[in-house]
């Protein structure tokens, strides 16, 4: 067993893991924050994207000891001071960009985390930036809408949701 | 103005702020004081005989509390099929036993024959390497036409044969369909495979069960779009456990389509090894095993001829397909190759004579079963294939021959020659609105466009009906469903307003807590936000039949009404109680209850209360509380309709194919949300436009599925599709059920194959490359290149 710490959501924490223990794993199980899904065994779906030291990472791709020392936000650090919706979270919502909330998590973060590298995404950055989240319910088409619109375009020529 | 509340406003989803902070709760992120975890040991050959099973060292390892074998459970019951189908000959369906975990022999990659119950997952992991199982490999059988050969490897030895059943649909309209086609002036042939895939749910199946042995009693969270009927089926057919002695709770769920309708041996094996050890047991499926082990989809071979007169008309569809069941029959395997595919082959059309066979075969792989729109996708696929070839051999445009044969607006009610009866539809209407949609007078610039980047373009369209809103039970019960397939929903008005309504819906990302208060909130004149939907807990909801088949608003969403009705009666009775006035003579409108010709009223609010406070009650006329149940059993199926147009981009060089533009004109008759409804459609047509184009489950001779990660598989992803044109302004209300509603969940999976196939078609013959008639899905690079180059 091996001693890890690090910052989650602005709280310190700390534990005993495993050496074999996923970051995923020690978010879902060890500090039971679920809000980080698990949707595949080979780092391909995207569920799990956290933000640790501020990119967006699939913490199951990481050992929960290689985040020593680290700061990690997940979903259920996301929002505004006053406990709202942030204006990715808040367009995802408008634009009708989820249906059963699975995959939501992993696109909050990663959506996030586009807008931070590219303030105003094209539809085919965003496109590209979402390649390794995977969404079985939307078609993709509210989420694409919903990102652009966070980032402050006019989406209205885009087809009706 | 689109309204902002109330039916046919795009109410903002209530579900989706849990969802969006990480606070919703799905099956495996509830955790159980003491709780342990299960892993399958499963089959690594597709098909053998166990000999034996050593647990001797596993049983003895750190943590680990019980190993199951097959033998504990040779004594319960198996999971069922759902529905007996008959052979043309009379003869009852094969219809082998499916047990808890293999017993005796394992029949395809996957099947699980052990499973280690531990303090941790990954003890319990190490443990089910260190079970000895010696599995004698035999041959195994994967193609179908291979499975029904004479001397062929069998599935399942007691029953003498891969072959479950040979339906034929309507056996007596045979002769004459045959006949038909015999004498007609043109036929058009087309061999075709509508390809196997997984249904693949973000979220993995999973299970926790828990007993109290002071009291009996059983709970089992699970990943299910129906509850009440997992109950039923673990309680009726697998494990005995009485009905009011387990409680099913399905809370989030994240997406099904199909593949959690199922009961799976998983369950039965969680609420088993809680009761043995006394603790609560947890599973999750990783994503390979849900690839392994999850029922899949499609996976028909089907030879389809079209009669038609020289001007187009139709005269005949025959269709002979073999369906693939996989190595066991799951729940509802037996009715989706047939009673939801061989029904709806006479398509949006007038055509006089149809008649299909489904051979439905046992191979060493895994079940096969429902997957978004479940027989109706084979059906549509194979009609809208054929009318497309067939169009451009006798040179007619592929709208104008459709338009053609289209049953017409005054012919409904319409009896469809494969035996339906459509109450409602306008598909011309459709069409018109598609070629508004697609600016159909700019293809040919865009074509030059493309044509000038080296890239040739194609447009293709279809249009298609399903049927929905499943079922009605004595329709359902003459055709061999084992169950009865009505819903139910109970509202309760608490004493201060507020509302709860109980329904057996079950929303796994349909956003039924936000469009049935929507439904509820018009009837009743209140705000939709008081209403509360309670729904995936079979210990608070009435015992309705789950989601599935586009049937939650149709079926349950009628129940609602229903009982939202008599809520309606039974404040008419309290008002006039309050108004001193006769009951005929109350009226209800917007949340009023008024006494007609006066101005005498009392509002909702004031008789829910008054019915929690009835201390002056006439109680022999009228009994206190405000809560009413309806079960709904529809008269029909209802029937969504479409006309679909996609426009493909294919690199002659490549072979890739870029889906550019799409559009879907659906009539869903009434519409609540339009939103959500919209969004259904988008989510349909991706999983549409995967299995035209990318989604391929594939077995080796040797029965090892080969594509079972996201490594392998390939989901459509969000550089895969464009944005889709979507248009429900067509509406033709269903007559039967009390919203005209019709549902909208499968039909963009239903609609959109064939139009990207016809698109890919049309690409390459404008390419010149007229060789090519027909390319299986999926279009892979790989495929329509050697299309092009043969």
């Amino acid at each position: 067993m091996t001693q890890v710490a690090m910052t989650v959501n602005g709280k310190s924490v700390s534990g005993e893991v495993e050496g074999r223990t996923l970051l995923s794993d020690y978010l879902r199980e060890d500090l039971r924050l679920t809000g980080t899904h698990v949707g595949c065994d080979t780092s391909q779906c995207g569920a799990c994207v956290v933000h640790v030291d501020g990119k967006a990472v699939k913490a199951c791709t990481m050992f929960a000891a290689e985040a020593e020392g680290a700061q990690v936000t997940t979903i259920e650090g996301m929002g505004t001071a006053d406990g709202g919706l942030t204006a990715v979270q808040q367009a995802f919502q408008d634009h009708h960009g989820l249906q059963c909330g699975f995959c939501t998590p992993g696109m909050v973060m990663t959506a996030a985390a586009l807008l931070e590298e590219t303030p105003k995404p094209t539809e085919a950055e965003i496109r590209d930036y979402l390649e390794g989240n995977i969404c079985r319910c939307t078609g993709y088409h509210n989420i694409v809408k919903a990102i652009m619109a966070a980032s402050g375009q006019d989406v209205s020529a885009v087809a009706a949701e | 103005m689109p309204k902002d509340h109330g039916v046919g406003a795009s109410s903002a989803r209530r579900e989706d702020v849990r969802f969006l902070t990480g606070r919703g709760k799905y099956t495996d992120d509830i955790a159980l004081q003491g709780q342990t975890h299960a892993v399958f040991v499963r089959s690594q050959v597709a098909n053998g005989v166990i000999t034996s099973i050593d647990t001797t060292e596993a049983a003895a390892m750190p943590g680990v509390l019980a190993v199951f074998t097959g033998a504990d459970f040779a004594d319960v019951g198996g999971n069922p099929a759902g529905w007996q189908i008959n052979s043309r000959d009379g003869e009852p369906m094969k219809e082998p036993k499916r047990p808890v975990l293999a017993h005796g022999k394992v029949r395809h990659v996957g099947d699980a024959y052990a499973a280690v119950i531990a303090e941790t997952e990954e003890q319990a992991r190490d443990a089910a390497e260190a079970i000895v199982a010696e599995i004698e490999e035999q041959p195994a059988v994967v193609d179908m036409g291979k499975a029904l050969e004479d001397g062929s490897p069998l599935v399942h030895d007691e029953i003498g044969t891969n072959q479950c059943f040979d339906w034929g649909w309507i056996e007596d309209n045979r002769a004459a369909t045959d006949a038909a086609i015999k004498a007609a002036p043109h036929v058009t042939t087309l061999e075709l495979v509508n390809n196997r895939l997984v249904p693949n749910a973000m979220e993995p199946r999973a299970s926790m069960a828990d007993y109290d042995p002071g009291t009996g009693d059983y709970t089992l969270y699970t990943t299910s779009q129906n509850p009440h009927l997992t109950r039923l089926l673990i309680s009726a057919f697998v494990l005995g456990i009485p009905e009011n002695k387990l409680k099913v709770v399905a809370p989030d769920v994240g997406g099904g389509f199909g593949s959690k309708i199922y009961h799976y041996g998983e369950e039965a094996l969680v609420l088993a090894a809680a009761k043995k050890i006394g603790r609560p047991v947890r599973w999750t499926a990783s994503r390979s095993e849900s690839f392994l082990s999850d029922a899949h989809g499609r996976d028909h071979v089907t030879k389809i001829e079209l009669a038609c007169e020289e001007d187009g008309t139709f005269i005949a569809f025959r269709t002979e397909t073999m369906a693939n069941v996989g190595a066991y029959l799951s729940n509802f395997s037996t009715a989706t190759p047939t009673f939801l595919h061989g029904t709806l082959m006479a398509g949006n059309y007038a055509v006089p004579n149809v008649y299909v066979n489904v051979k439905a075969v046992f191979t060493n792989t895994a079940p096969v079963d429902a997957y978004r729109g479940a027989g109706r996708p084979e059906a549509t696929y194979s009609l809208e294939r054929v009318i497309d070839m067939a169009a451009r051999e006798l040179g007619i445009d592929p709208l104008e021959i459709r338009r053609r044969n289209f049953v017409q607006p005054d012919q409904f009610p319409f009896t469809s020659a494969a035996g339906l009866e459509y109450d409602t539809g306008d598909y011309g209407a459709l069409v018109d609105t598609l070629e508004e949609m697609i600016d159909r007078d700019g293809f040919e610039a865009r074509r030059r466009d493309s044509a000038a980047r080296g890239k040739l373009r194609g447009l293709g369209v279809n249009t298609y009906i399903e049927a929905c809103g499943i079922a009605p039970s004595n329709l359902v019960g003459v055709l061999g469903a084992r169950v009865g397939l009505y819903d139910a929903a109970t509202v309760r008005v608490n004493a201060t307003g507020n509302i709860a309504v109980m329904v057996g819906a079950h929303s796994h990302g349909q956003g039924h807590e936000t469009a049935f208060p929507q439904v509820v909130a018009d009837m009743l004149g209140v705000d939709e936000n008081s209403i509360e939907i309670v729904h995936g807990d079979t210990s608070k909801i009435p015992f309705g039949m789950g989601t599935y088949g586009s049937r939650s608003l149709a079926v349950c969403g009628s129940a609602v009404v229903r009982a939202t009705d008599k809520i309606i009666t039974k404040g008419k009775k309290i008002a006039a109680h309050m108004l001193e006035a006769a009951e005929a003579d109350i009226e209800f409108t917007d949340g009023q209850f008024s006494v007609a010709g006066t101005d005498k009223s009392v509002g909702f609010g004031d008789v829910a209360l008054k019915a929690y406070i009835p201390h002056d009650f006439p109680l022999e006329e009228v009994e206190p509380g405000l809560e009413e149940t309806a079960f709904y059993d529809p008269a029909n199926f209802t029937y969504p309709s479409g006309a679909y147009a996609c426009e493909v981009e294919v690199d002659p060089e490549t072979g890739k194919v870029t889906v550019d533009r799409f559009a879907a004109a659906d009539d869903f008759g009434n519409v609540i949300n339009p939103m959500i409804v919209t969004g259904q459609v988008h989510g349909g047509l991706a999983q549409g436009i995967g299995q035209a184009l990318l989604e391929q489950t594939t077995y080796d001779s040797e029965g090892q599925l080969i594509s079972a990660s996201y490594m392998d598989y390939a989901m459509p992803r969000a550089d895969d599709l464009p944005f889709y044109e979507v248009d429900h302004s067509c509406q033709t209300p269903c007559t039967h059920n009390p919203l005209g509603v019709k549902g909208c969940g499968e039909a963009g999976a239903i609609g959109s194959p064939p139009s990207v196939v016809n698109a890919v078609i049309d690409a390459l013959h404008a390419g010149g490359h007229t060789h090519v008639t027909h390319i299986d899905m999926p279009l892979t690079p790989a495929r329509v290149w050697s299309a092009i180059n043969s």
